[in-house]
């Protein structure tokens, strides 16, 4: 436990200079996950937690994910939805830990939307 | 919800909902007693007696707000099938407090499930927030209380990626054990 907690202290002084570094970068991406009832049930947590990790591990400190509610389209849970300055908010559905991982990689990353997982590429949806 | 994990963090976000801000979720694993009892007990703005009797109806949720829908009575149902229970109280201005109990050998009671990612994605949620995370069994008892690591963290706050990670970690040694 006193090792843990030595570690904890280790966190708290590499982040203090760092914090106000994000919350004034201009070009913050922020992703956040619906976890109502129905993103909940399925399978948001673990959506949620691919995209902290992803942000984590790679550094990505433009980049903030939060949660939100039930957005209204509960069949299509789990549902992730990326803002980004000077672009239009682009819509997940029936995300997993797996596409979370390739988002970061390719949309996070990279600038490039992952088409295929968007709301826009469901079938009879338009 | 495959997890009784899944539906405590359900149910929790009703607290946060509410404006709470101390949360305490309350865990009773007790195969003496053939029973798993939680309690989710909030500060948040409690309900009048009104609301407190048809909470638990899905479909009740007042859409302008979203404060309310299918958690509760899914959480409900999950109880009632294994022969247990939901009671709610609630007193405007005071807070809530949720119970559920679930008889521990019956098939359809759920896995508790990953606690540690439930507290984790809470505290993501709410970093200001107070969370108490309790769970007994017969043999012991573990603790989990964010005040106690507000007060080393000092001024960092809860929900950095780098603390959530540490938390999640230390989660998982203390569910172990």
């Amino acid at each position: 436990m006193a090792k843990t907690i030595e570690e904890l202290r280790a966190i708290r002084e590499k982040m203090r200079g760092q914090i106000d570094l994000r919350q004034k970068g201009e070009d913050n991406l922020r992703v956040v996950v619906g976890m109502a009832t129905c993103g909940i049930a399925a399978g948001a947590r673990p959506v949620l937690h691919a995209f902290t990790e992803e942000v984590r591990r790679r550094g990505l400190n433009n980049v903030t994910v939060g949660q939100a509610g039930c957005i209204g389209l509960c069949q299509f849970e789990p549902i992730v939805e990326v803002y980004a300055p000077d672009a239009e908010k682009v819509t997940y559905v029936n995300m997993d830990a797996e596409k979370a991982a390739r988002v970061v990689a390719e949309h996070l990353v990279n600038n490039r939307v992952v088409a295929e997982y968007t709301v826009g590429a469901v079938e009879g949806l338009k | 919800m495959k997890e009784l994990s899944l539906h405590l963090l359900d149910i929790a976000q009703n607290c946060l909902t509410a404006g709470a801000k101390h949360v305490e979720i309350l865990m009773r694993d007790s195969v003496a007693d053939d029973l798993v009892e939680i309690a989710i007990k909030d500060d948040g703005h409690g309900m009048d007696a009104e609301l407190l009797a048809r909470v638990t109806e899905p479909f009740t949720t007042t859409r302008t707000t979203r404060k309310l829908g299918m958690g509760l009575p899914l959480f409900q149902m999950a109880a009632e099938m294994t022969g247990g229970e939901l009671r709610i109280e609630s007193e405007p201005g005071v807070g809530t407090t949720v119970r559920a109990s679930f008889v521990r050998s019956h098939i359809d009671t759920p896995p508790l499930g990953d606690m540690a990612e439930t507290i984790v994605t809470l505290i993501h949620g709410a970093p200001d927030v107070e969370f108490l995370y309790r769970y007994e069994t017969d043999a012991e008892t573990v603790q989990f209380d964010t005040t106690e690591m507000r007060e080393i963290l000092e001024d960092v706050p809860l929900d950095e990626p780098d603390v959530l990670a540490w938390i999640r970690g230390h989660l998982r040694e203390l569910m172990q054990n």
